[in-house]
């Protein structure tokens, strides 16, 4: 069976412990997680969970049918295939030799990144987008020699009924 | 009104009619244990936290009540661990309070501190921290309405020392509301006309009940619906006596140690109704051969059990007795015309399997362990409330002792405890104290919680210990005669106690057996005491459990003899 990557967001108790309920049972379970992002939402006692996981068709059943028995998951939704907003922002620190300066900027440009950090031999590059974007940027900026790099995982919102 | 974190923890078990709690006291709930004292409910010491939780689980299975035990922080917390996660795998209703060390040490390793909620996360239907005395009446009620609602399970409460003693207004709790637990007990009702579409059409239907009918309580339904729909059952091992063992249209159990009619049958069905089970492992064998030529029809209250392991046909989701009932229902109105003879050939092929291979053995000089399951169930008629350990006892029981009512088989069947049988002797016997338990143990596993026999005698519970003792591990040594030539490593228990001298130390009753023909009065006379009896029987050394399915094999290449 054809594993696919499937992006799963969440309501949960804003409540100790329930990230450690979540990820524990992706671990005990042997479930993989590509990435993971909380945080509050408006209601300040409930927090969202977006989680990208590979699975087949039958393991993504099983996936999303424990999350939700676990009792601090109010709602959960796989927002694969769906109308969908998808986002990544990164951090990129992307070394910046004088002959390279301007080449970096070019593309900070096209692909509508932001520096918001430069130094003699550096530039720290912040930049949102889907993934595929964040790829090509990040294949664009290797030949320059990227130093670190942090990226938030995905985020991803069902888009409303026009 | 103004109460401490203990005096609302006892209300609310007060409001939750928890009449017996089994536990063991020490630092961190020293204030419970003050206020437990000065309430009217029982409490059963035991000599080790996991009897007291085993203790709780048969309890609940015996009573059909929410089983409870109280423990302290750290040690206390942790040895109740294998407890709870033999009860979260048997889907069985039991609440655990730990005591914790004060909030404002929580963190800084102190004096018996463990984080216990962490630990028991993935083992228990949920937990909690109380973090707060206003919290307490809620959690506690939650605690109870989790445990035994939807697909019932363990619940913990970790109770900080500071929490205990504070004080809040009181006020009882009428109704709770979870916004995100919401069990499905309501099936949908188109699936359930199609579900007896396809048990009219079939020509071969099998029903595979588990433990989900007996925590239900649809054994009655079930039995209704089977002999309506003139359709033969099997059941896991934990769901012996969801249906009367003594039924024509019973089976024995499917799976491992399950019989030939019943595991063929399951191969060659065209319907199989699996009716509250999750298709373990030690149930399907190799998965892909599994029921390989049948519609396959899974109701479960728990989703996730659904195609889990087999693939479905037909899921329903929803509570067995529910179900059941608005499927007899349906199967009432039906025409069902003759099916009386559309089911003959089925039936007659059943029974020519029954005659090509029965549960047998060979009594000669030496004492059967067969023998004496079968010995047993004819001099309790049946009717006895059976524990067991776990290994070859475990297997034996559940053979020859035949069910015929829910809630009198109660084994640690997914996890699988050595150690289990008689802390939940216990248990069976405090919500029975006028029924028969009796515990079928082997020598290796009743040593793993002994201790108990204590608590046994102390509360005067004429528990029963039936010891197979074969001075094996014998399930350990089966697998190692079948599959590793022989090479019985580390299987041999060459020091065992003496069982009758034992028994006697504990104040209670010891009696043996070393030849067939005192099998039947020592078991007489044992069952006759109104004591603790510990009977030791000294059976074949090398007697094997058959029929055995070689694990991953289908379930249908069975080593026989």
């Amino acid at each position: 069976m054809i594993e696919e990557k499937h992006v799963l967001t969440m309501l949960v108790d804003n409540e100790p412990g329930v990230l450690s309920r979540v990820a524990g049972l992706f671990a005990g379970r042997g479930y993989n997680i590509e990435s993971l992002c909380v945080a509050e939402t408006v209601t300040p006692n409930v927090s969202r969970i977006t989680i990208t996981t590979k699975a087949n068709e039958v393991l993504i059943e099983q996936i999303i049918k424990q999350l939700r028995k676990l009792v601090n998951v109010i709602k959960l939704r796989d927002l694969t295939g769906k109308l969908s907003v998808k986002r990544e922002m990164a951090l990129i620190c992307v070394q910046a030799k004088p002959e390279h300066r301007a080449e970096i900027l070019r593309i900070v440009d096209i692909f509508r990144c932001k520096v918001v950090d430069v130094g003699q031999e550096h530039y720290i590059l912040e930049v949102t987008g889907d993934e595929g974007k964040l790829t090509a940027l990040i294949n664009l900026l290797t030949p320059m020699g990227i130093k670190k790099i942090a990226r938030s995982g995905t985020l991803a919102l069902f888009r409303e009924p026009k | 009104m103004e109460l401490t974190g203990a005096q609302i923890l006892m209300k609310v078990l007060e409001e939750e009619g928890v009449e017996t709690i089994f536990g063991y006291p020490g630092g961190a709930v020293i204030d419970i244990y003050d206020e437990l004292m000065k309430s009217g409910l029982r409490h059963v010491l035991v000599r080790h936290e996991q009897g007291a939780v085993h203790a709780a689980d048969g309890y609940a299975r015996a009573s059909g009540k929410v089983g409870v035990c109280l423990v302290t922080s750290g040690p206390g917390a942790t040895n109740t661990v294998t407890g709870i996660a033999s009860a979260y795998m048997d889907s069985i209703p039991v609440v655990v309070f730990t005591g914790q060390v004060p909030t404002g040490l929580i963190g800084n390793d102190a004096f018996q501190e463990v984080d216990i909620v962490g630990i028991t996360r993935p083992c228990t239907k949920h937990n909690y921290l109380v973090k707060s005395v206003d919290d307490m009446a809620r959690v506690v009620k939650e605690a109870f309405y989790l445990a035994r609602s939807g697909r019932p399970g363990p619940v913990l409460v970790d109770i900080p020392k500071d929490i205990a003693s504070a004080r809040t207004g009181y006020k009882p709790i009428k109704e709770l509301s979870m916004r995100s637990y919401n069990p499905t007990y309501k099936p949908y009702r188109k699936q359930l006309k199609k579900v007896v579409k396809m048990v009219v059409r079939a020509k071969r239907p099998l029903i595979f009940a588990g433990g989900g009918v007996i925590l239900s309580k649809s054994a009655d339904e079930l039995t209704r619906f089977a002999r309506r729909g003139k359709i033969p059952v099997t059941t896991s091992l934990m769901g012996l006596g969801a249906f009367p063992g003594s039924d024509p249209l019973w089976l024995g159990m499917i799976g491992m140690h399950g019989t030939y009619r019943a595991n063929m049958s399951s191969s060659q069905c065209d319907l199989l109704l699996a009716v509250g089970v999750r298709f373990d492992d030690r149930v399907t064998g190799k998965t892909d051969a599994f029921a390989a030529q049948a519609q396959i029809v899974h109701i479960d209250i728990d989703p996730t059990s659904i195609r889990k392991n087999i693939p479905v046909t037909v899921p329903v989701v929803g509570d067995c007795r529910f179900t059941l009932e608005q499927l007899n229902g349906l199967l009432e109105e039906e025409n069902l015309g003759n099916l009386e003879e559309k089911r003959t050939p089925w039936l007659e092929q059943i029974e020519v399997w029954k005659q090509e291979a029965r549960l047998t053995y060979d009594q000669k000089e030496i004492i059967k362990p067969q023998y004496v399951i079968e010995k047993l169930y004819e001099l309790t008629g049946g009717k006895a409330i059976i524990t067991t350990e776990v290994g070859q006892n475990q297997m034996w029981a559940a053979q020859y002792y035949h069910f015929d009512e829910p809630g009198h088989f109660i084994t640690s069947g997914g996890l699988g405890v050595m150690g289990f049988g008689l802390p939940a002797a216990i248990g069976a016997q405090m919500a029975h104290p006028d029924k028969m338990v009796v515990d079928v143990a082997g020598d290796g596993s009743i040593q793993m919680n002994i201790q108990e026999l204590a608590t046994a005698v102390q509360n005067r519970l004429p528990i029963k210990v039936v010891i197979l003792n074969n001075g094996y591990l014998g399930m350990v040594r089966q697998w190692q005669q079948l599959f590793y030539e022989k090479r019985y490593a580390c299987t041999c228990m060459d020091c065992a106690p003496d069982f009758v001298k034992l028994a006697e130390a504990y104040g209670a009753v010891g009696l043996r057996a070393t030849r067939p023909e005192e099998v039947e009065t020592v078991l007489a006379e044992g069952l006759e005491s109104d004591r603790t009896v510990i009977m030791d029987f000294l059976v074949e050394k090398e007697e094997c459990v058959y029929p055995m399915v070689p694990a991953g094999a289908p379930i249908t290449e069975m080593l026989l003899v």
